[in-house]
């Protein structure tokens, strides 16, 4: 395989609310993403999905481990150079288009900031050909160039806020729940829009969701998070075939079948963390097969597999 | 499905037809709608964003926005009475006063999509969840309480005693949604609406939480309406399935009906645009285009811009509902009689086989 595009290891991610608590948001976790491939990341609500894509993308400084990025360590103070590149080569599309998207500015102004702050159109006419281009590409028409966000439909905002991210010709795109708002037909609309451009582009994606079936569609690998833990990870086959830890399998049996029959006689598997006698602070990564990882203590592992 | 020897109908929606004024002009929001509700069942709506679904269920509620109209339409509500007589009211009819008083949150109660906007961000979880029982039930605060929290720890939620002085900013998403869920069963009400109740959940939590209302319905002899666009929601907790789009059911049936024999050609996009977790496929299906703008009504069949099956019929007339068994009805002409012979596309068509045959192994 090929040098990873992201390396993240031992990322641990702590919020001091007061000066006796601190919010562990994310305990020490390691995954890589290769150049072109898509990475998801699941977990129930508060898992750390989120404050994992800011530490990544730099919107805060990670309380410890490394990240390396396009080559470069970008985890501490970066120089002008480190920073450009950031900025440059990893965008994020954020959850809810509405809230991250300036609503003073028309469209065009908003996909084109980035051309702005990286002077990378050499005119006027340049640059509205580069918005009207993508534009195109996402599946809207130049004419929405001059409209605000507010005159769209919730899909076509999210289209916004893609070609946004993408109009720089990212390496790699953190995508934050950016369909689980929009509904079958149009989150079909957007995930096959999201593979083409990864086709023509090659970028890779590090796509965060709780709906394991699209994850399951668009990924390439998984890494399954829990309380700031990442306790499963391998290809979507691995996952999928042979989840090992409990809370992998649980995940996984929850997810809602569209056949009523098997629907009404199913029931979910439960899993409680407090109640396992499991502590994940005690496991450590152990290989299941080819490049399927789990996180436990030796005893576990030898139950569980 | 639910085997009484004959179903009770609680809730009968008739020619339900609502505009809305806007300065653009008027939108024909609701074009007719029929539904029926029974007792004890539980009923899915599904459709596109903007088909009228929220539109619908409000209008039950008494809780359309100012610039509604009702055109034509009645939404009878079947109950017993305190005397213990059976009444049948038209809903629309009832002056808003009572409605609120008398039928809103007590006997009909309705759960919306973000349970921050439904709870008071300023008023502790227990005192919200009493004050339908003082309002309604003319409770004491004792017994009051002690229902409470029999109702916090029926919706799954650990140490009711302390989370009951709880405000909502103090519990996660997924707990503020169970307590939407204690507060609009505090009344015992005979209908519960729940209007996307899991979308903003993760697929643990929302088991939890859907496995929780069917054990209450049986536990009250609940009859419910969900509204959503995850299907496999819907066939986990549906007993019939109304399909809408424009403003229309255009396909109603049992749920096996909907999800093995679907007849409409918008519920075979549908069906088809959802992941398949069995197959590999490389591209996901999406229905072409977008609904219709309802400002300039369409005319003839609604969908039939979208639709690669279009009749040269469906540009001129609207098709009426046509029956195939007791229970599964759909507006499309290619249920005539002089239609040609047109079948589902032959992926959907596998995809069914394929459910059908895991269905099988539960039987
Ligand atoms: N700025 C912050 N200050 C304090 N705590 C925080 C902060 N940001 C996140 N947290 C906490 O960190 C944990 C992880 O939050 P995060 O937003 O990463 O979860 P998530 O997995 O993205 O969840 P969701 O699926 O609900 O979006 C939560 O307990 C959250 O309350
Ligand atoms: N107050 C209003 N004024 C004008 N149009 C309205 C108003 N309320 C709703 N509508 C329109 O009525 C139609 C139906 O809206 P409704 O909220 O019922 O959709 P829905 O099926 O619930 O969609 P979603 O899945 O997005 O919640 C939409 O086209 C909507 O724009
Ligand atoms: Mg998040
Ligand atoms: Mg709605």
């Amino acid at each position: 395989m090929s040098e990873p595009l992201l390396k993240v290891e031992n990322l641990k991610q702590y919020f001091p609310v007061s000066r006796t608590f601190t919010v562990k948001a994310v305990n020490g976790v390691s995954f890589e993403i290769y150049p072109g491939e898509t990475y998801g990341l699941v977990g129930e609500s508060g898992s750390g999905k989120t404050t994992i894509g800011r530490s990544v993308i730099r919107l805060y400084n990670p309380t410890d481990g490394k990240i390396i990025f396009n080559g470069q360590d970008i985890t501490g103070r970066m120089g002008s150079a480190a920073r450009q590149m950031l900025r440059k080569e990893m965008q994020m599309i954020f959850q809810d288009p509405m809230a991250s998207l300036n609503p003073r500015k028309k469209v065009a102004d908003i996909i084109g900031e980035g051309l702005d702050i990286h002077g990378r159109a050499s005119s006027r006419q340049d640059r509205a050909d580069q918005i009207s281009e993508m534009l195109k590409k996402v599946g809207l028409s130049p004419e929405h160039a001059a409209r605000y966000p507010h005159q769209f439909s919730g899909g076509q905002r999210q289209r916004v806020g893609i070609a946004r991210a993408l109009i720089m010709n990212p390496r790699l795109v953190i995508a934050d729940e950016c369909i689980s708002a929009l509904d079958v037909s149009i989150q079909a609309q957007v995930v096959n829009l999201m593979k083409d451009i990864q086709e023509e582009t090659g970028c890779a994606y590090l796509f965060i969701a709780h709906d394991l079936s699209m994850v399951k569609y668009i990924s390439d690998r998984i890494g399954v998070l829990h309380l700031g833990y990442m306790v499963e990870s391998g290809t979507k086959e691995e996952i999928f075939s042979n989840p090992v830890h409990p809370y992998t399998r649980s995940l996984l049996s929850a997810i809602p079948h569209p056949n009523p029959e098997v629907e009404k006689r199913r029931r979910s598997v439960s899993y409680d963390y407090a109640s396992s006698g499991i502590d994940y602070a005690r496991g450590t990564e152990h290989l299941v097969s080819g490049t399927h990882k789990v996180l436990a203590t030796d005893d576990e592992f030898a139950s569980w597999t | 499905m639910s085997n009484t020897a004959a179903p009770e109908k609680i809730l009968d929606i008739r020619g339900l037809d609502i505009s809305f004024r806007t300065n653009a002009g008027t939108v024909h929001a609701i074009r007719g709608v029929n539904l029926d509700l029974c007792r004890g069942e539980t009923v899915a709506i599904v459709g596109e964003s903007g088909s009228g679904k929220s539109v619908t269920m409000k209008a039950a509620m008494g809780l359309l926005d100012s610039n509604a109209t009702v055109n034509a339409g009645e939404i009878l509500y079947t109950y017993t009475d305190e005397a213990g007589t059976k009444q049948t009211v038209d809903l629309l009819k009832l002056p808003k006063k009572t409605l609120r008083q008398q039928f809103n949150g007590q006997r009909i109660a309705m759960v919306f999509q973000d349970p921050m906007t439904s709870l008071d961000p300023t008023m502790t979880i227990g005192k919200q969840i009493m004050e339908g029982m003082f309002l309604h039930k003319h409770m004491d605060k004792q017994a009051a309480k002690a229902r409470a929290l029999e109702l916090l720890e029926l919706v799954g939620i650990p140490d009711a005693e302390k989370r009951f002085r709880n405000y909502p900013h103090q519990l996660s998403g997924g707990m503020r949604q169970r307590v939407v869920i204690a507060v609009a069963l505090s009344a015992d009400p005979d209908v519960l609406i729940c209007d996307e109740p899991t979308t903003a959940l993760d697929v643990t939590i929302q088991a939890k939480i859907l496995e929780l209302i069917m054990k209450i319905q049986k536990e009250m002899k609940l009859s419910v309406i969900y509204i959503t666009h995850d299907l496999g929601v819907v066939a986990k907790v549906a007993d019939y399935v109304n399909v809408m789009y424009a403003g229309k059911i255009v396909e109603v049936g049992n749920v096996n009906e909907i999800f093995y024999e679907p007849l409409h050609p918008y519920t075979w996009g549908l069906l088809s645009a959802m992941p398949d977790l069995d197959t590999d496929d490389d591209r996901l299906y999406s229905i072409p285009g977008s609904p219709p703008n309802l400002l300039h009504e369409p005319k003839g069949d609604a969908f039939a811009a979208r639709n690669q099956f279009a009749l040269v019929i469906d540009e001129k007339a609207e098709p009426p509902l046509f029956q195939v068994t007791p229970t599964h009805f759909a507006a499309t002409w290619l249920l005539h009689p002089d239609a040609p012979k047109i079948e589902m596309p032959p992926e959907l068509k596998a995809r069914l086989e394929r459910a059908k045959k895991e269905a099988d192994k539960y039987l």
